[in-house]
């Protein structure tokens, strides 16, 4: 097999899922938010979220098994499966492997969802908020295309686009607040 | 044998999905909460029922064998 | 005849009601000892006698217990429903506080009848008087009784004896409806087949255990006895003890009498319909007479209209009242009350948006069913009883107007 071309399918691999991730995490902040318009209606979102989360694992997988076949980069399959044992920069390494860890549990809490109910499950994906720094991370460690103008822009655009959607977050008022109790109990007088 | 969506009115948080996805039964009220059309599903929209109950966000939705309801209130 | 609470009528033995909480003596002495029934003997009865359940939906009693009964195995749980959250009723706790053995004797036969080892008492926090009498009366009960039973006080509020809500109260401490199935007949307290019967039920259920059906059958002009609770326009509000097929003018006269020429009644509390009092006048209160008319006892609530008063005006007062009882678990009760209740006082106070009428007409029709439990049902059965009612009244109010001489003060809505 051809050293380069794995060398460039373990970067190229990678490069798409940090994109994927993205989009994916983003697509989750408008499902949450709600949005919708006439041509682009909620379902829609919600498929997309749950595809690209699924296509990103294939991209994942190539992107993991060439870097370990590669006898370039002299990963064992121990480097891909054990974090922070790989000696090639340990850290930024180990943290791949951990984004693999939690976008696993997430998916597997998702796909067997009605198995683990939804309290279980909306705990597990709130890990998507670890999880993708961890990716973005482990992307500016171990990338070696860090110096490129390209991977540079590819990565601002990742982050301010993760930013924009949770600063959009974080400003809406929570949509399940009318289960709660009103602050004030309504003095409305016993009538007879 | 008949199937009948039926949906868990305390989970249900009105997003709609299910509305989007199968409008011949489920229609959204003023407040965005589904009307649920009673009886049991037609055989050609089961495969449709089935993908608007794995949609709900919330899981509120299931489908269940329409039977006689226990003769009790 | 109607009895009026301390009052007897010459001849009459008053069974519910009474000044004082009775003690074991006297009530021993008044009634006799409990009878041992065989198994399924009690249930027998009950279906003969045709009781109904007193708490709101008039179930049958004996069909009831059976369906415990036949999912026990010995495990179920009795739970006597004396929550009494209606705001215009006062029977359950009345009789509590003046019938305390009745009620235990009750629970205890309805624990024997459908297998179970447990009973709950479950009494709403307001009634003080009722609580102090059910423990006085348990004081003087043998501790093996003593030990099957737990006084559980209900939270405030009108949901929380709805029986989802008050199995979920002993359960987990939460008094909201939960989502049925399971209903507690089949999964109740700590997940075991569970009997929720209202007190007053549960009471006439011990006469009929010493009396027989036929005691049951042969009372008043329909068979049965009952309690309701009286107010409004009339003289002397209060509990009374009817024979079933009294009319509502027996009623009224037992009460001293309407103030004044009222026009309304409310019937079955909050969660019951409005009556006009003149073609009701002659109306047995009683199952059948009343189902015929679209009326029901319900929860034993009559309810004058003061002929003063407005009926629009009423009608939002319970609105609000309602809308601000949701237990706000399912959106379309928390958000169509809320906007039932706000249109109805923007009506009330006439000053109306211009489709107001139109839209509580609309949203009325797409309540029903949609909540986990019948909260939003009823409420809307009461606004359509109304519509229906005070059309005229309301259609006036839509116009900026109102036909009663009251001026309605501006109320305050949740």
């Amino acid at each position: 097999m051809n050293n380069t071309l794995l060398w460039y399918a373990t970067r190229g691999a990678g490069v798409v899922s940090l994109v994927l991730l993205t989009g994916v995490v983003v697509l989750g902040i408008v499902s949450v938010m709600r949005w919708q318009t006439a041509p682009w209606p909620r379902f829609l979102t919600a498929s997309f979220h749950r595809n690209l989360a699924l296509t990103t694992l294939i991209f994942l997988a190539i992107h993991v098994v060439t870097a370990v076949v590669d006898p370039f980069t002299a990963l064992g399959w121990e480097a891909a499966i054990v974090p922070f044992s790989s000696p090639y920069r340990r850290f930024w390494l180990g943290l791949g492997v951990v984004g693999i860890y939690l976008l696993v549990a997430i998916v597997f809490s998702s796909l067997l969802r009605p198995l683990f109910g939804p309290r279980v499950w909306r705990v597990v994906h709130w890990l998507a908020y670890a999880m993708w720094p961890v990716a973005l991370i482990h992307s500016i460690g171990t990338g070696t295309d860090p110096r490129f103008a390209w991977m540079l822009a590819i990565e601002a655009a990742c982050v301010g686009s993760v930013l924009a959607a949770v600063a959009w977050r974080v400003r809406r008022a929570e949509p399940t607040a009318w289960r709660r109790p009103p602050a004030i109990a309504p003095q409305v007088k016993k009538w007879s | 044998m008949g199937e009948i969506i039926e949906v868990d009115r305390i989970r249900c948080d009105g997003h709609g999905l299910c509305a989007e996805l199968l409008p011949e039964r489920i229609s959204l009220d003023d407040w965005g909460y589904p009307i649920l059309k009673s009886g049991p599903l037609p055989e050609h929209l089961s495969a449709l029922a089935r993908r608007a109950v794995d949609v709900c966000p919330v899981l509120a939705l299931r489908l269940a064998h329409a039977s006689r309801p226990i003769a009790l209130i | 005849m109607a009895a009026a609470a301390g009052d007897r009528t010459a001849g009459q033995e008053v069974e519910l009601i009474g000044p004082a909480d009775e003690s074991l003596a006297t009530h021993r002495q008044r009634l006799g000892p409990v009878p041992k029934l065989v198994s399924g003997e009690l249930i027998a009865a009950l279906d003969a006698s045709g009781l109904l359940g007193r708490g709101g939906a008039g179930f049958p009693v004996g069909r009831k217990w059976r369906a415990v009964a036949e999912r026990s195995s010995g495990r179920a749980v009795v739970l006597a429903n004396g929550a009494e959250g209606e705001p215009l009723g006062r029977k359950d706790r009345s009789l509590m506080a003046a019938r305390p053995h009745l009620v235990i004797d009750g629970a205890l036969l309805a624990a024997g009848a459908v297998g179970a080892d447990d009973i709950i008492l479950y009494i709403g926090t307001e009634h003080r008087a009722a609580d102090a009498a059910i423990r006085h009366a348990l004081a003087e009960r043998a501790s093996e009784i003593r030990a099957r039973i737990r006084i559980v006080t209900a939270p405030a509020g009108y949901v929380s004896g709805e029986e989802s809500a008050a199995v979920h109260f002993v359960n987990a401490g939460d008094a909201r409806p939960t989502t049925t199935p399971p209903r507690p007949f089949d999964r109740g307290v700590g997940g075991r087949p569970t009997l929720v019967q209202n007190v007053e039920s549960l009471a006439l259920a011990a006469l009929i255990a010493r009396r027989g059906h036929d005691w049951f059958i042969d009372h008043g002009r329909a068979g049965g006895i009952g309690l309701i609770t009286v107010s409004g326009a009339v003289t002397h509000a209060g509990v009374q003890e009817i024979d079933f097929g009294s009319t509502l003018s027996d009623v009224a006269s037992a009460a001293g009498g309407l103030r004044g020429d009222a026009q309304a009644v409310l019937l079955g509390g909050y969660f019951g319909g409005w009556g006009e009092v003149d073609e009701q006048w002659g109306l047995p209160l009683e199952p059948r007479s009343m189902r015929a008319r679209g009326l029901a006892l319900g929860c034993g609530v009559v309810h004058f209209l003061a002929p003063e008063s407005c009926g629009v005006e009423a009608t939002a007062r319970i609105m609000a009242y309602l809308a601000s009882q949701s237990a706000r678990q399912c959106g379309p009760c928390v958000f169509g009350l809320s906007a039932i209740a706000a249109a109805t006082q923007r009506l009330a106070t006439r000053s109306p948006q211009a489709d107001d009428l139109d839209r509580i007409v609309r949203w009325s029709g797409q309540l029903v069913g949609r909540g986990a439990c019948h909260h939003p049902d009823g409420a809307v059965g009461l606004l359509r009883s109304a519509l229906e009612l005070f059309a005229e009244d309301f259609a006036e109010h839509q116009r900026r107007r109102c036909r009663t001489a009251s001026r309605p003060k501006r109320v305050a809505v949740a």
